[in-house]
C-alpha cells in the first residue's frame, strides 16, 4: 500500500483491505473490534495523515452526537393527561400487584 | 422502580424529555413530535406492568416511541427510504475541507458556540434516511448498546453497526460540507 499524494489509497476504493477497514471503523471506534484486528488497523492508517485526520473527525462527529441536547423543551403535561398518566400508572401497578399474588 | 407509586413524578419528567428529545428527531415537525411524544408517554404508563426487564426500561420506552414514530410517518407523506452505499461516503482529500467539530477535550464554553454546533449536528440528522436515522439517534445520541438497539428495531446486532457507521459517515459528510459552504 502506498500513501502518494493527498489521496491514500486505502481511502479510494482502491486497496480491497483497506475499504474493509474502512468499513469497520466504526467498530475500531467503538471498542467492538478484537485487539489483534484494533492493533491492524492502526498499523494500516499509522502513516497516513489524512486517514488519521479522517479518524479524527469521525470521532469528534460521534461526540457531537453524544453531546448533543434538544433545543426546545416539552409542553409542559397539562392536567388532563397527567390524569390519565396517574390513572394508567394506578391501574398498571394493580395489576403488577394481582399478577404477583396470582 | 416501576412498582413504586413515588416514582411516578420523576418517571414522568425523566422520560418525557427522553421521549420528546427522539420524537423532535424522527417527526420533523414540533406539533407532531409534541403528539407522538405524549402518545408514547400514555402507552408506557399504560403498559409498564407489562416491562419484563427493568433495567433495560430506557430500551423499552424507546421501542414504544419508536413504533408511535413510525404510524405518524405512515398516516403523513409518504417518504422513500434510500440507502448509502459504503463507496458515496468515502472521504475525498482533494478539496474537502477539514470537519469543524470539537473533540471531546475542546467542547467550546461559549453557549452561542454550542448552540451552533447542536444546530448542525440536528440539521444533519434529520436529514439522514430513517434507517441510518435511528441507529444513531439510539445509539449515538440516546448512547444505548447495540443489543439494544437491535432490539428496538427489530433488526440484527450486525445490521444495527452497518446502518450506525453508514450513518455516522454520512453526519461527518454532512457537517463537512456545511463547513464549506459555511
Amino acid at each position: 500500500m502506498s500513501h502518494q499524494g493527498n489521496e491514500p489509497e486505502h481511502l479510494s476504493g482502491k486497496d480491497p483491505l483497506c475499504l474493509e477497514i474502512f468499513a469497520r471503523l466504526s467498530e475500531y471506534l467503538d471498542g467492538e473490534l478484537a485487539a489483534e484486528d484494533c492493533a491492524g488497523i492502526e498499523a494500516h492508517i499509522a502513516d497516513c495523515a489524512p486517514c488519521v485526520e479522517f479518524v479524527k473527525q469521525l470521532r469528534a462527529s460521534i461526540e457531537a452526537s453524544h453531546r448533543f441536547k434538544v433545543p426546545a423543551e416539552p409542553a409542559p403535561v397539562d392536567a388532563a393527561l397527567r390524569g390519565k398518566l396517574s390513572q394508567a400508572w394506578s391501574e398498571a401497578l394493580a395489576r403488577k400487584k394481582a399478577a404477583g399474588q396470582g | 422502580m416501576a412498582g413504586d407509586a413515588s416514582a411516578f413524578e420523576p418517571f414522568v419528567e425523566s422520560f418525557q424529555a427522553k421521549i420528546f428529545q427522539y420524537t423532535w428527531l424522527t417527526c420533523g415537525q414540533r406539533e407532531d413530535a409534541e403528539e407522538v411524544a405524549q402518545e408514547t408517554l400514555l402507552k408506557v404508563f399504560e403498559s409498564f406492568d407489562q416491562l419484563r426487564e427493568p433495567e433495560h426500561v430506557r430500551a423499552w420506552v424507546f421501542r414504544i416511541a419508536k413504533n408511535y414514530c413510525l404510524m405518524k410517518r405512515r398516516r403523513s407523506v409518504y417518504a422513500p427510504e434510500r440507502e448509502y452505499s459504503l463507496d458515496e461516503l468515502l472521504p475525498s482529500f482533494d478539496g474537502e475541507r477539514s470537519l469543524q467539530v470539537p473533540d471531546g477535550s475542546e467542547v467550546p464554553e461559549d453557549a452561542l458556540l454550542r448552540g451552533e454546533l447542536n444546530a448542525r449536528i440536528e440539521a444533519a440528522i434529520r436529514e439522514l434516511p430513517e434507517i441510518y436515522r435511528s441507529a444513531v439517534l439510539l445509539r449515538d445520541v440516546e448512547e444505548l448498546s447495540t443489543l439494544e438497539t437491535a432490539g428496538i428495531l427489530n433488526v440484527s446486532e450486525d445490521v444495527v453497526k452497518q446502518r450506525l457507521h453508514r450513518g455516522r459517515l454520512a453526519l461527518r459528510k454532512a457537517l463537512a460540507a456545511y463547513v464549506e459552504a459555511a
